[in-house]
């Protein structure tokens, strides 16, 4: 069965959109990382520099995950391997 | 070809080729990442010589141009020494010289250039230095014996899953750089793209996001990632 090329591209986006739904992992974690460096902000109000550094250095290396389905969504739009 | 999301034909991202030219029979292209890493380059060299000029006649209370350079290395000699301890000293010039390069390069889309870190062939190999740097480490400062240590770490038969986890390493390290610098890019290409008419001061917003904010904290990630990897490659005799 021959498919034409409107009707790839069409799932090639919807293969897209469902890539980026990798976006939910990176985001929960972020958020837990960032609720639990604000508790420790407030226990201990001196540490403040150091737990800010160790929080974004954390939330930078749970991105990846996401970045990984934003990767192959571009893919799927821009470099169009399936066409 | 015009379909696709591809609304408007402003949107434009990608790398395009300069000139190309035959070697052996293949054809080599020179891209917009070979342009800007040269530019990059160049600002980057012109430092270096302003600054060598300028310490050559260092003064004892700095100013201007000394003063911007000394709290340059002092601030990257903090950051190696803080995560390395006592083997910071033979990794102060490679973190520093990686973390300006990378830095440079991220922010360079806020003058108009296509980051070269937005190409793939520009953080691989950066992935591929760290690679070699962590394991040459580990053979001198712990042998063979060392190498064959960490392959069996539980158990010998675990080594595969120990090659397999080696091996992700550079892949995920360089992966992590460039879809970062990657999503900015594209990001700001859409707003300028889809939104040209509207798109006036408020983008300066997204840039300070995307550039400068965003390619800072990844160019941090990059170098405290490898220097953490080399710290556990050494190990603490």
């Amino acid at each position: 069965m021959e498919f034409n090329e409107n009707f790839i591209l069409g799932c090639s986006a919807i293969g897209a959109g469902l890539a980026v739904i990798a976006g939910i992992g990176p985001g929960i974690g972020q958020g837990i990382a960032a609720g639990y460096a604000a508790s420790a902000v407030g226990r201990n109000p001196g540490a403040r520099g150091d737990i800010t550094t160790t929080m974004l250095l954390g939330q930078a290396v749970a991105e990846t995950t996401g970045l990984y389905g934003l990767l192959v969504a571009m893919l799927l739009l821009f470099v169009k391997p399936l066409v | 070809m015009t379909q696709g999301i591809l609304l408007s034909e402003d949107i434009d991202f990608m790398i395009h080729g300069v000139f190309s030219y035959q070697v052996f029979g293949q054809t080599v292209w020179i891209t917009t990442t070979h342009v800007c890493l040269l530019i990059v380059m160049l600002v980057l060299i012109g430092f270096a010589f302003a600054v060598n000029r300028r310490m050559k006649k260092a003064e004892e209370i700095p100013r201007g141009l000394q003063n911007a350079a000394e709290m340059i290395v002092e601030m990257l000699d903090g950051m190696v020494k803080g995560s390395m301890g006592k083997h910071a000293k033979g990794f102060l010039n490679y973190i520093g010289t990686v973390f300006i390069f990378i830095l440079i390069c991220n922010i360079s889309g806020l003058f108009g250039l296509r980051p070269p870190t937005a190409d793939y062939g520009v953080t691989l190999p950066l992935g591929v230095l760290t690679f070699v740097l962590i394991h040459a480490n580990r053979i001198k400062y712990n042998g063979m014996k060392g190498v064959a240590e960490h392959l069996c770490d539980p158990w010998p038969f675990w080594a595969p899953i120990n090659i397999i986890s080696d091996v992700a390493v550079p892949i995920s390290l360089s992966l992590r750089l460039f879809a970062n610098v990657l999503s900015g890019t594209c990001m700001l290409a859409l707003v300028y793209g889809l939104l040209s008419f509207f798109a006036v001061i408020w983008p300066a917003a997204l840039h300070v996001y995307f550039d400068l904010f965003s390619g800072a904290i990844q160019t941090y990630v990059f170098c405290m990632l490898t220097m953490t990897y080399i710290s556990n490659a050494i190990g603490d005799e």
